[in-house]
């Protein structure tokens, strides 16, 4: 146990101007295959607890793993993606070691011959700079269940009675991405880090290999961090933080370890090399327990698989099945909508490219389509906790929603309107419109009436607009407004209005 | 008409499909003797006679109705203990697993069921199918029929007994270094280890993951081969399955029963057998092969020099993919749940103290020898030497049935030895072993079928060997030297067994 | 060659979580060390030269589809473990890392 934290932290400019900082990071990602890595269990999120076992996935004596070639397949491609070699064979091994969540005692995982290595990624910082981050290698191995602490006050491990295990998540596959140590950053060590998982985060997404949300848990880091004096100085010792689960934490988690481990060493202590635990709420992170046996995996080769042997064949079909690189593929649409810099920042982060790919191509301009997802629905899935995603409205439908506006149908104010009964599950945006007769009121004559109405009711305002002062209008065209509650098309009601008056 | 329990397999299948017997007689008949004479052999640690009877019933149905019925339908059989059987308590004759009433059912079982063979209930073995006389067994010794005082072999001592004391046709057991094979040697009994990756695993309660096999146990080769196609074939959900058809066995056997065996080529052993090999042991070994001689099959020398260190190799092998397999009874999920006596009650003590109470002394062993052999700084000199040592074996087997179309040696050095003879010695107990491991090593399949008593009076048996995916030869040579024997002693070994003493009352 | 001493196979015991008496300790070190000793010997023939083999038959890339099949009865598998609530298992508090 390292109980000398320091008592305070070097801030973080001075500390990166006195020491070098290395990283690496280790990312897990849950592919998002129908059933698990070694058996037929579904892969639903959020089902009740221990209903997506089979034998197999919750380590029942005598069942047996059998491996899904979807899962290969995936891995194979974040492989390719990566620009890593594709191991002519690999084989499975079983790390041994005791946990609840871990069915069967052992989780199957690569070791020593992992299906992916030698790789590279460039990362795109915000200002432009690429950074190319070299790839030791990706692996494939099973995720473990899930414990939830009871009785003790904070629902952490410590202080709790007892603990609650379910297995719905012991099994699905995963494919850890391990980086070589980072060198050479600096002070953007901490922007490195966050822009490296986002990175992976979008290659993912782009292969379709998994759905990669970081708020379920489908991408976790762990972040390695180290300081030496200069950049010629050997490796310092590291600490592993465990489970930073945002692309913010990631970054704050590198920052908090640089500034803390220059305590350390400012103390005139070494760090020690631990495993540590990130506190999302606190920003802080704590060492982690020492296990005196956390060493001794005894890893030996799976005997109940099968070394996989994939052909070249298969490797270069695969190839040449890879989507396009998203941060070419992003320029190339940022060229074609016209998008500035930061606003296609802010696209690519919100998850919305494809969300506004799709909603111009069902006919709304580039400028329209990213008003919709950044404007209103942006606020209303920030409100509902939601992604874009998973709103109740397809892009395609706001494609249909901004054509009612173009062509003078709806205005933006009717339009919100509808997209809300969208939302509220009342149908196309086409039948939202009927429903609830949302549509501009072109027919003049009740039009007229409401007009007319209103210059009887202000005859003073009458006056003025009759003497030459057109300001006061606009009382006129609230009231009619008003009166039509809305569905006025408010232009339409000037013109009319002065015609009547006799001011056009 | 005949007494069912002592007809072959095949002979029931027979008189069911002629409508001369019902399943639901031949069910009872099974059941009854159990209930007379399984107080004396205790081959069962459960009997599930409600079960069996609803199944039987259900075949007399379908067959009565003129359903198209697997050949084997009616037939009961017993199933050793470590086969997973959903609803029906399953042990694998532990202490840790007590009680537990598993979820889902083995493939073989499932096959069973679908064939229609009522099961009669779960068999007797060494605790997690770590031993050679079933003396390990944490719910006591199951007794040899030939001899009450002596051991059944093992670990599917149960499975052996069972059928050499009549109270089931047909059984599975399981081998991993002769568990099927050495009790049929010492009961008179017929017992098939398949090629590895012959019949699924998926639902054996594992021991060692690249050794495992489930098979056959019988009174008959003939029925062996039965019983073989019905559990056999490919299983998508065991990846150590081979993806292809089983060997025609039954045609295999039925041609070996014809007595001719022009044109094979057998290889004798060396190294499994002379020194350390009992005398009667030998003398019917060599009786056999003269027999064999006769038929036609040429014998050859064939020499297995790294078979001296199968033992080893398998002793470290098997320890360690048990400490593996076995870390799963820990009574988090299921079976025994055990608190330490003082102390703060955590997860991690409790499975200290369960798995301290819940395992015997041999699983103790076993498991602290795998996982020394596999912790670090060890893995190279112990599991990674081992596997070397497989590669050998294989070698010397690929020269051997370069030779010979199949291998032969006594199954095991001796015959059925006391209870309690070698249970305070380990490496004594191991040596039991020493013919049937290299089989297992290979992945090879094997047989062991009844060549005679002993000058003590006590079976022995003859091991066949075949190449891997030819079991159909094992058959072939069985059945002939089986007819060839029969013919000399007038009659199954097994007639020759004594009468076992029988207690009223009733085990369903 | 290494000696199972009885300081290691107490070692050993605890990593793979058995808790043993002090007689077992002592008996279990005394045969556990003849049996090493007697094991050791595939080192013989174990040379550099010799491929290990892992599975009795070589077969490679054996693969499932990523197809959903059948799950437990969770009713069944409560049903079967030590304790458990409201569908999930349940067990003695854990000390270690989450």
């Amino acid at each position: 146990m390292s109980n000398h934290e320091p008592a305070t932290l070097v801030d973080y400019d001075e500390a990166v101007r006195r020491y070098d900082p290395v990283i690496g990071i280790e990312v897990h990602v849950e592919l998002g295959t129908a059933s698990k890595m070694f058996d037929g269990a579904p892969t639903e999120f959020g089902a009740a607890p221990n209903t997506q076992v089979t034998p197999t996935s919750l380590g029942l004596p005598g069942a047996l793993p059998a491996l899904n070639r979807t899962a290969v397949e995936s891995a194979i491609k974040i492989g390719l993606a990566l620009h890593c070699e594709i191991a002519e064979v690999c084989r499975f091994a079983r790390k041994n070691y005791f946990y609840p969540d871990v069915p069967k005692n052992f989780q199957t995982s690569q070791y020593d011959e992992p299906i992916a290595f030698d790789g590279h990624l460039d990362v795109e910082l915000d200002d432009g700079t690429v950074v190319r981050v070299e790839i030791e290698r990706a692996h494939m191995e099973e995720d473990a269940g899930k414990n939830t602490h009871v009785g003790g006050a904070t629902g952490r491990i410590h202080g709790a009675d007892h603990s609650l295990v379910d297995y719905n998540r012991a099994g699905i596959p995963l494919v850890e991405i391990v980086t070589r140590p980072i060198t050479g950053v600096g002070d953007r060590a901490p922007e490195v880090a966050r822009a490296y998982v986002q990175t992976l985060r979008d290659i993912f997404r782009a292969l379709e290999v998994s759905e990669a949300r970081m708020e379920r848990g489908n991408v976790r880091a762990d972040v390695n961090v180290s300081l030496r004096p200069t950049p010629q100085s050997p490796l310092g010792t590291r600490t592993e933080t465990k489970n930073v689960n945002s692309f913010r934490s990631v970054e704050r988690a590198v920052r908090y370890e640089i500034s803390r481990q220059a305590a350390v060493l400012d103390e005139g202590r070494t760090v020690t090399q631990e495993t540590r635990h990130w506190h999302e709420d606190t920003s802080i992170t704590t060492a982690g327990r020492v296990k005196s046996d956390a060493e001794d995996y005894r890893y030996f080769p799976e005997p109940d698989l099968l070394p996989v042997a994939p052909s070249r064949e298969w490797v270069e079909e695969l190839r040449a099945g890879l989507p396009e690189v998203p941060s070419v593929r992003r320029r190339r649409l940022q060229a074609a909508w016209g998008y500035a810099d930061a606003e296609m920042r802010d696209v690519v982060n919100a998850g919305a490219v494809e969300l506004i790919e799709t909603t111009i191509a069902a006919g709304a301009s580039p400028a329209a389509a990213r008003k919709w997802w950044m404007g209103e629905l942006a606020r209303t899935a920030n409100t509902e906790g939601l992604e874009l995603t998973e709103l109740a409205v397809t892009p395609t439908q706001i494609g249909e929603l901004q054509g009612l506006v173009d062509s003078g149908r709806l205005n933006d104010k009717l339009a919100r309107q509808v997209l809300a009964g969208v939302l509220a599950g009342e149908g196309s945006p086409a039948e939202v419109v009927a429903a609830r007769g949302l549509e501009i009121v072109s027919d003049d004559g009740p039009l007229l009436e409401a007009i007319d109405a209103a210059l009887a009711a202000q005859p003073d305002v009458v006056a003025k607009v009759r003497g030459g002062n057109l300001g006061p209008v606009g009382a006129i065209i609230g009231s009619v407004m008003k009166a039509t509650r809305g569905q006025a098309d408010a232009g339409r009601v000037r013109e009319l209005v002065l015609e009547r008056i006799g001011q056009e | 008409m005949t007494d069912p329990t002592r007809m072959s397999a095949a002979a029931l299948a027979e008189a069911l499909t002629g409508g001369e017997l019902s399943s639901v007689e031949a069910t009872t008949a099974h059941l009854d003797r159990i209930a007379a004479v399984d107080g004396a052999l205790h081959a069962f640690l459960h009997v599930s006679g409600e079960k069996a009877l609803a199944t039987a019933r259900e075949v007399d149905t379908r067959r009565a109705a003129g359903e198209e019925l697997h050949p084997l339908a009616g037939v009961p059989i017993a199933v050793k203990d470590v086969v997973v059987t959903r609803g029906m308590p399953t042990t694998a004759g532990s202490r840790i697993l007590e009680g537990w009433i598993p979820p889902y059912d083995a493939t073989l079982v499932e096959r069973l069921k679908a064939a229609g063979l009522p099961i009669l209930g779960k068999t007797n073995m060494d605790e997690f199918a770590m031993g050679s006389s079933t003396e390990h067994s944490a719910y006591g010794n199951t007794h040899n029929p030939w001899d009450l005082d002596r051991i059944p072999g093992g670990s599917g001592g149960g499975s052996a007994a069972a059928v050499g004391g009549f109270e089931a046709p047909l059984a599975i057991g399981t081998d991993t270094g002769g568990s099927i094979r050495q009790p049929a040697a010492v009961t008179g009994t017929v017992g098939v280890k398949p090629t590895y990756g012959g019949v699924s695993r998926y639902g054996l309660i594992a021991l060692a993951s690249s050794l495992d096999q489930a098979g056959p146990v019988t009174r008959t080769v003939l029925d062996s081969a039965l019983l073989h196609e019905v559990i056999g074939g490919h299983d998508p959900h065991d990846s150590t399955s081979l993806d292809e058809p089983l060997p025609d066995l039954v045609g295999a056997a039925r041609r070996g029963m014809t007595g001719d065996l022009t044109g094979v080529r057998v290889g004798v052993v060396t190294e499994l057998n002379g020194e350390g090999y009992q005398q009667g042991v030998r003398a019917r070994f060599d009786e056999a092969l003269t027999l064999l001689q006769k038929a036609g099959a040429e014998i050859v020398e064939v020499s297995c020099p790294n078979f001296q260190y199968a033992l080893a190799a398998y002793y470290l092998i098997l320890p360690s993919e048990a400490s593996s397999n076995l870390a799963k009874f820990d009574g988090m999920r299921f079976g025994l749940r055990v608190e330490p006596s003082d102390g703060p009650v955590t997860a991690e003590r409790v499975m200290s103290a369960t798995r301290g109470a819940g395992f015997g002394d041999e699983v103790k062993r076993r498991i602290i020898l795998g996982t020394y052999a596999l912790s670090a700084g060890y893995y190279d000199a112990y599991y990674g030497s081992a596997q070397k040592v497989r590669t050998l074996i294989q070698r010397d087997f690929a020269a051997a049935f370069a030779q010979a179309d199949v291998l032969v040696s006594p199954t095991a050095p001796t015959t059925a030895f006391r209870l309690g003879e070698k249970l305070d010695d380990p490496m004594a107990m191991y040596l039991n072993d020493v013919a049937t491991i290299p089989a297992n090593l290979a992945g090879i399949p094997g047989m062991s079928l009844p060549s005679g008593l002993s000058d003590d009076g006590l079976p022995v048996g003859f091991q066949i060997l075949a190449p891997a995916r030819a079991d159909d030869r094992l058959y072939r040579v069985g059945a002939a030297l089986e007819s060839l024997l029969e013919a000399q002693w007038g009659g199954p070994l097994l007639d020759r067994a004594p009468e076992l003493p029988t207690t009223e009352g009733s085990a369903r | 060659m290494s000696t199972l001493s009885r300081d290691e196979v107490a070692r050993v015991a605890a990593l793979a979580r058995i808790d043993l008496s002090p007689d077992e300790l002592t008996r279990l070190a005394g045969e556990l060390d003849v049996i090493v000793h007697s094991v050791a010997r595939v080192q013989e023939v174990a040379g550099p030269e010799v491929p290990a083999t892992s599975h009795p038959l070589p077969l490679t890339n054996v693969f499932r589809e990523d197809v959903v099949e059948p799950t437990l009865d969770v009713d069944e598998v409560m049903a079967a473990a030590p304790d458990a609530d409201s569908g999930r298992f349940s067990v003695p508090q854990i000390l270690g890392e989450e």
